[in-house]
C-alpha cells in the first residue's frame, strides 16, 4: 500500500519536468493569444451591452429615471434631476455625449438635448417646476418615448445595441417589437452576408475540387509546380489582388474590351461593383484554402481504393462516387467550413469591389467603429457574427461530425 | 514453357486447357526498355500459379497486365480463349486482393462485402446471404459491422480475400497480399488461403517475393527475372531440378562452385574446379563440354559423417564457425576454394566440429545440379 503512494509520488515528480518545459513552450503563444484574441472579444462581448454615457453625464438623471414606471405619470423630481443634470452638462460641455447617446434611440434625440441645453444655459433663474419648464421648450420632453429613452440609457446594462443589431427594439410598455421596415437594416446585411459567403465557398467547391483532384493525383513535378501556382495568389497582398479585379472587370476592362473585340457583346457588361464583382474577387482571394486541405486530404487517398473497386465490377464513374469521393469529405468540409467563416468576416474585398447592396457585416462594424464612434452597436454587430458563425459551426459539426473536419 | 516435359501434375494442366494465355505479350513504361519481353504463359482451371522474382522482374507489370490496370505494348492476352487485351479491368470480372489490403476505409465490413455484388445488381436478400457466407468462410462472421480500421492485419487480409470471392469470379489476382503482415501470421494464412483455393476450385495468379511463400502454396511457380520467365514448373521442381544459375540461387540457400565442364554424360556432368577437384553432379539443360559451370549445392543435402564412401562426391573442408539454430547447425567450412561453404547438419553428434577441424563433406550426384554460367547479356 505504501509502495503504491510512493509510486504516485515519485511519478507525479517525474512527470513535472516534462510538464513544465511543454508550459514553457506554449506559455509565449498562450499570452499572446489572450492578449490579441481573447481580450479584444471579451471586451467586445462586453460593450455591446455596457450603457455608462449617459449615467456618467446625467448621474442624477440616470438615478431618477430608474424609479418611473412606463405608463405612470412623471415624478415631479425626474424632472427636477433631468434639468439640473442638463443645465450642468450644459455648462461643463460634456451634454455632447448625452445629445449622442439618446440620439441612438431617439429620431431627434441630438437636436433635442442640444437645443434644451442651449436654453438653459442663457438662463439662470431656478423654475418653480422644471416639468412646465422643459416641456415649455420641448414639448417632446413631455412623451412617454422620452422617458423610455432615458431610462433604456440610464445603464449600466442595456440590451439596446443588440436589439437594435436584429432590427428589434423596446416600445413605450418596454415591450420588444420589431423596429419599422425604413429603420430595419442589419438583418438583411446578415442575409446578404450569408448568402454571399455560401455562394462563394460553393464556386470555391467547385472550382477547387478538379485542382485538387488534379494537383494531389499528378507527378511529383508537376504537382509542385501546380502547387505554386496555388500559392501564388499568396504573394501578393489581399489589397491588390482586389484592387486588379477592378482593372480587369471594370467598364472599359480588360474582360470588357476583350469580349467587345470579339464580337461576344455589343456594350460593357457590368461585373464589378456589383454582386458579381464580390463574388469573383473574393472566390479569388479565397480559393488556396478551399484547396489546401482538400489536395491534403486526397494525396492521403491511396489509388489502390479506385484500383480496388474497379477491380470488383465497378464502372470507374460509380467507384469514384461510391469509394473516392467519401473520403475526400473530411478535406472539403474542412475547406468549405475555412473559406466560409473566413467570407463572413470579409471587409475589404467587397467594400473595394461591391455596390452599395453588396455590403457585408463588417462593413458596418467597420463603419460604426472608425465613422461613427457608437462601439456599443459595433460590439453588438460583432455578437452577432460571432453568434451566427458559431451556429452555423456547430450545425455543420453536428451533420459532418467534427471528426471528419481534416486541415492536413 | 517447359509444361508437358516434366513431372505428370503438369501434363495433367496442360490438358486442362489454356483458361488464360499471355502470347508474346511486352510491355514498355518509356518506349526504350522493356519490363516484360516476350512472354508466353499458359494458366490453367483451377491452378495456383505464383509468379515470384525480384522486384523489377517484371511479375507485378504482368499481373497488371492481366488485371487490365496496365496495357501491354506488344502481344494477346485471352481468357478463356476470349481476348481481353483492351477490356477495362471492372469488364473482366477478376476478383483481386492487394498487399495494402485496400479495404474502403469509410464502410463497414458488410458493405466492403456487398460493394461488388452491389455494383453487379444482385438483389438485396441475396446480398444479405452471400455475405454472410462469405464471412463464414473466412470465420469472421462476428466482426460484419466493424469498419475496416478497427481490425487486426490479418482480419483485414482475411476480408480483402472474402471480398475478392464474393461474387465468385473465376481468376482471383493476388498482389503480395500477405507483404504487410508478420512472419507468424504470414505462414497461418500462407495455410489459409491454400485451402480456401483447393475447396472453392478457383483459379489463382499469386505475386510474391517471398520464396518460401511461392514454394508451399503453389501449383506451379514461374520464376521471373528481367522481364522473363526463366523456369516454370512445380514448387519440387524449381527447388531441386533449377534450369539455371539464377534459379538455383533465388530460391533457397545454396553453394556455388564453378568450374569447367570436363565430362558431359547423360544426366550427368563432370565439373572441374581451378584447384583440379572433380566433381560430378546432375546436368542442367544448356552444358557445352569444355565451357563454364557452376554446381549448386543445397546446404541440407550435404553430409558432414566421416568416411562416408558410399556417395559419389567427398571432399576435405576446415571448420570456420557453427551457428546453432535450434532445429540444425549450421556449419561454414572452407572447401572447395571458398570460406563461405555452409552445410546443415543435425544437432545431433556434432560435438566434433570445432572451427579448425578438418572434416569430410559429401554428397550424390543427385544432390549437385551443374548449370551453365550466364555471360551478361
Amino acid at each position: 500500500m505504501d509502495r503504491d503512494v510512493d509510486l504516485a509520488k515519485d511519478l507525479k515528480r517525474a512527470e513535472r519536468r516534462r510538464r513544465m518545459t511543454a508550459l514553457a513552450l506554449i506559455a509565449p503563444l498562450f499570452l499572446f493569444l489572450m492578449a490579441s484574441f481573447v481580450a479584444p472579444i471579451v471586451d467586445m462581448l462586453r460593450r455591446s451591452v455596457v450603457d455608462t454615457e449617459l449615467a456618467e453625464v446625467w448621474p442624477a438623471t440616470a438615478a431618477a429615471v430608474k424609479h418611473w414606471q412606463p405608463g405612470a405619470a412623471a415624478p415631479d423630481a425626474l424632472y427636477a434631476a433631468l434639468g439640473a443634470d442638463l443645465k450642468a452638462s450644459a455648462e461643463a460641455r460634456t451634454i455632447a455625449i448625452a445629445a449622442r447617446r439618446l440620439n441612438y434611440a431617439l429620431p431627434n434625440g441630438r437636436s433635442l438635448v442640444l437645443n434644451t441645453g442651449r436654453a438653459l444655459r442663457a438662463d439662470d433663474t431656478a423654475p418653480a417646476s422644471w416639468r412646465d419648464r422643459l416641456i415649455g421648450l420641448d414639448p417632446a420632453w413631455g412623451e412617454p418615448a422620452t422617458l423610455v429613452a432615458l431610462q433604456q440609457a440610464s445603464g449600466p446594462a442595456t440590451d439596446f445595441y443588440l436589439l437594435t443589431a436584429v432590427d428589434m427594439e423596446r416600445d413605450t410598455a418596454g415591450a420588444i417589437v420589431q423596429r419599422p421596415a425604413q429603420q430595419s437594416l442589419y438583418l438583411q446585411v446578415l442575409g446578404r452576408t450569408l448568402m454571399i459567403s455560401l455562394v462563394v465557398t460553393l464556386v470555391c467547391l467547385l472550382l477547387g475540387f478538379p485542382l485538387s483532384y488534379l494537383v494531389a493525383n499528378a507527378p511529383a513535378r508537376t504537382g509542385n509546380l501546380l502547387m505554386i501556382l496555388v500559392l501564388l495568389p499568396f504573394w501578393t497582398s489581399l489589397l491588390v489582388r482586389s484592387a486588379a479585379w477592378i482593372v480587369l472587370l471594370q467598364d472599359q476592362g480588360v474582360v470588357n474590351g476583350a469580349l467587345q473585340a470579339l464580337g461576344i457583346t455589343d456594350g460593357p457588361i457590368r461585373m464589378i461593383f456589383n454582386r458579381t464583382g464580390v463574388v469573383i474577387a473574393m472566390t479569388h482571394v479565397l480559393l488556396p484554402f478551399m484547396i489546401m486541405p482538400m489536395i491534403a486530404t486526397m494525396k492521403s487517398i491511396p489509388p489502390t481504393y479506385m484500383r480496388a473497386a474497379v477491380s470488383l465490377g465497378a464502372h470507374p464513374a460509380v467507384a469514384f462516387v461510391r469509394v473516392y469521393l467519401p473520403q475526400t469529405v473530411p478535406g472539403v468540409a474542412a475547406g468549405a467550413l475555412l473559406v466560409f467563416i473566413m467570407a463572413l468576416g470579409y471587409y475589404v474585398t467587397p467594400a473595394l469591389v461591391g455596390g452599395a447592396e453588396d455590403q457585408m457585416l463588417a462593413y458596418f462594424i467597420a463603419f460604426y467603429t472608425t465613422s461613427s464612434a457608437n462601439w456599443g452597436l459595433a460590439a453588438a454587430l460583432g455578437v452577432i457574427l460571432l453568434g451566427a458563425t458559431m451556429i452555423l459551426y456547430l450545425v455543420y459539426a453536428r451533420l459532418a461530425g467534427m471528426g471528419q473536419v481534416k486541415l492536413g | 514453357m517447359q509444361v508437358g516435359s516434366v513431372g505428370s501434375d503438369a501434363r495433367e494442366i496442360a490438358r486442362a486447357g489454356d483458361f488464360v494465355r499471355f502470347d508474346k505479350v511486352e510491355k514498355s513504361y518509356d518506349g526504350r526498355t522493356l519490363v516484360v519481353r516476350q512472354l508466353d504463359l499458359l494458366v490453367a482451371r483451377g491452378e495456383f500459379l505464383t509468379l515470384l522474382g525480384p522486384s523489377g522482374s517484371g511479375k507485378t507489370t504482368t499481373l497488371m497486365m492481366l488485371a487490365g490496370f496496365e496495357t501491354p505494348t506488344r502481344g494477346l492476352i485471352t481468357l478463356e480463349g476470349r481476348d481481353i487485351t483492351r477490356v477495362p479491368p471492372h469488364k473482366r470480372g477478376l476478383g483481386m486482393v492487394f498487399q495494402n489490403y485496400a479495404l474502403f476505409p469509410h464502410m463497414s465490413v458488410r458493405e466492403n462485402l456487398a460493394f461488388p455484388l452491389e455494383v453487379r445488381g444482385v438483389s438485396r436478400a441475396e446480398i444479405g446471404e452471400r455475405v454472410t457466407r462469405a464471412l463464414d468462410m473466412v470465420r469472421l462472421g462476428k466482426l460484419g459491422d466493424r469498419r475496416p480500421g478497427q481490425l487486426s492485419g490479418g482480419q483485414q487480409q482475411r476480408i480483402a480475400l472474402a471480398r475478392a470471392l464474393v461474387f465468385e469470379p473465376k481468376l482471383v489476382l493476388m498482389d503480395e497480399p500477405l507483404g504487410a503482415l508478420d512472419k507468424q501470421l504470414r505462414e497461418h494464412m500462407q495455410y489459409e488461403i491454400k485451402h480456401l483455393h483447393e475447396r472453392l476450385g478457383v483459379t489463382v495468379v499469386y505475386v510474391t517475393h517471398d520464396q518460401g511463400e511461392a514454394l508451399t502454396m503453389s501449383d506451379r511457380v514461374a520464376v521471373f527475372n528481367d522481364g522473363r520467365i526463366q523456369q516454370i514448373d512445380r514448387p519440387r521442381t524449381i527447388y531441386e531440378h533449377p534450369d539455371t544459375a539464377f534459379v538455383a540461387q533465388f530460391i533457397g540457400e545454396n553453394n556455388k562452385v564453378d568450374g569447367t565442364v570436363t565430362a558431359l554424360g547423360v544426366g550427368e556432368a563432370t565439373v572441374t574446379t581451378a584447384a583440379g577437384q572433380a566433381i560430378r553432379a546432375e546436368a542442367g539443360p544448356g552444358l557445352s563440354l569444355g565451357g563454364r559451370a557452376l554446381v549448386s549445392l543445397r546446404p541440407e543435402r550435404l553430409s558432414l559423417a566421416h568416411g562416408a564412401d558410399a556417395v559419389a562426391n567427398h571432399f576435405p573442408g576446415t571448420v570456420v564457425e557453427t551457428i546453432y539454430h535450434g532445429d540444425h547447425l549450421r556449419v561454414r567450412l572452407e572447401a572447395l576454394g571458398r570460406d563461405d561453404f555452409v552445410v546443415k547438419a543435425p544437432v545431433s553428434g556434432s560435438e566434433a566440429l570445432v572451427p579448425g577441424r578438418t572434416v569430410d563433406i559429401g554428397w550424390r550426384v543427385a544432390d549437385g545440379r551443374a548449370l551453365p554460367i550466364e555471360t551478361p547479356a
